[in-house]
C-alpha cells in the first residue's frame, strides 16, 4: 500500500494513503487461488483444412456429408452442404464432432468473409411477463421461418460451389448420400 | 469292380518348396526351404534383397505355395538360394498366382479412402442391377 505525505507541525510525515480497516476477521478467510493458466488457441488436426469433405457425426444433420468452408475458431467449423445437394445449411459444427476425409474441393470463387460467430447469432426476444406467456399458452405457436438474407447468402454459396462439384463425376451425389457404419466395418481401421 | 489307387497331391514340406511366412518379423514375406530340421521346423532363406535372413522357422509360422524350386540342393547357401531362386523366376510364378493377385485387392481396398468407397458401393450396384437384367432376359 502507498504512503502519502500529510503535514504535520511544522513538517509533513508519511501515513498510508487509505487507512486500514478498524475490524479483522474473527475467522481467517481463504483466499482465491490465482490461476497461473492462460486460455490457449485451439489448434485444430491437420486433416481439417478448408475444402476438405466432412462427415458431421452429432447433431440434426449426423450422417451427413458436407463440405467444410471456414475455421470460426475455438474449434468451431463452418460447413455447407451444400444445401441444393444434401439439405444441410450454412451451419457451425464443433471440430470434435466430425470425421474429415481425404476428399477435397476448390473453394476458388466462395466467399466467405462475411461469416462470422455474429453472423450465427440469434436474435434476443423481448421478454414476456408470466400473465402475457399464460394468456399465449393456447394459441399456436408459429415456426420461425428462415431469414430471406440467409436464403440469399445460401444460394451465393451454392452457386460457387455446385460449380466445381459439378466438375468430379459422382462427388454430387456422393455428398447428397448418408454415411453410415455396416457390418464389419471398422472405422479407426479405415482410411478416410 | 475296379478300384483306382492315386498318390496324394499334397504340397509336401520339401528342400525348394516356396513358402509364405505368416507370422513373426517377416510375416507377408516369401522364403525358399532350404532344409528340414525335424517334424516341425525348417531353415529357410530367401535373396538378401528381400530382406529376410536364414533362420530356422516353425512349420506353423507359415504356409507352403505351390512353387516348388526342384532344382535347390539341400542345404544350400544363400548365394545358390538368389541363384535359383531368379532362373526359376520365383517373384514372378507368385505375382501371378491368384493368391498373391487376391492379397493384393485386398490391400487395395483397404487402402480406399471414402469418395472411393462410394464409387466401388455405386459400380458394384451397376454390375448387380446388370446381371440381374441379363438373368431375367435369359
Amino acid at each position: 500500500m502507498s504512503n502519502k505525505s500529510v503535514p504535520f507541525g511544522s513538517g509533513t510525515r508519511e501515513v498510508p494513503a487509505q487507512k486500514a480497516s478498524k475490524w479483522y476477521p474473527a475467522e481467517d478467510e481463504s483466499l482465491p487461488k490465482k490461476v497461473r493458466k492462460t486460455p490457449r488457441p485451439t489448434t485444430l488436426r491437420p486433416s481439417l483444412q478448408p475444402g476438405a469433405i466432412l462427415i458431421v457425426l452429432a447433431g440434426r444433420f449426423r450422417g451427413k456429408r458436407v463440405v467444410y468452408l471456414k475455421n470460426l475458431g475455438n474449434g468451431v467449423l463452418l460447413v455447407t452442404g451444400p444445401f441444393r445437394i444434401n439439405g444441410v445449411p450454412l451451419r457451425r459444427v464443433n471440430a470434435r464432432f466430425v470425421i474429415a476425409t481425404s476428399t477435397k474441393v476448390d473453394l476458388a470463387g466462395v466467399d466467405t468473409d462475411k461469416f462470422d460467430e455474429k453472423y450465427f447469432a440469434r436474435e434476443k426476444e423481448s421478454k414476456k411477463s408470466n400473465e402475457e406467456k399464460f394468456y399465449e399458452g393456447g394459441k399456436k405457436v408459429k415456426g420461425k421461418s428462415t431469414p430471406e438474407a440467409r436464403k440469399e447468402d445460401q444460394k451465393a454459396v451454392d452457386a460457387a460451389l455446385i460449380k466445381t462439384i459439378k466438375q468430379t463425376p459422382q462427388l454430387s451425389s456422393y455428398l447428397a448420400s448418408n454415411f453410415a457404419l455396416s457390418k464389419g466395418d471398422r472405422p479407426h481401421l479405415m482410411q478416410w | 469292380m475296379s478300384t483306382e489307387v492315386q498318390t496324394s497331391n499334397w504340397r509336401l514340406v520339401q528342400i525348394g518348396r516356396i513358402v509364405r511366412i505368416e507370422e513373426g518379423p517377416y510375416a507377408g514375406k516369401l522364403a525358399i526351404i532350404v532344409e528340414v530340421i525335424d517334424h516341425k521346423r525348417v531353415l529357410v532363406d530367401a535373396p538378401s534383397c528381400t530382406g529376410l535372413v536364414r533362420h530356422s522357422i516353425p512349420l506353423a509360422h507359415l504356409i507352403l505355395t505351390p512353387i516348388v524350386c526342384k532344382s535347390l540342393p539341400r542345404g544350400a547357401r544363400n548365394g545358390k538360394v538368389t541363384k535359383v531362386w531368379e532362373k526359376e523366376e520365383v517373384d514372378n510364378q507368385w505375382n501371378k498366382s491368384a493368391w498373391a493377385q487376391k492379397l493384393v485387392a485386398k490391400e487395395r481396398r483397404r487402402q480406399l479412402t471414402d469418395f472411393e468407397r462410394f464409387r466401388v458401393m455405386v459400380l458394384r450396384k451397376q454390375r448387380r442391377f446388370d446381371v440381374r437384367k441379363a438373368a431375367a432376359k435369359a
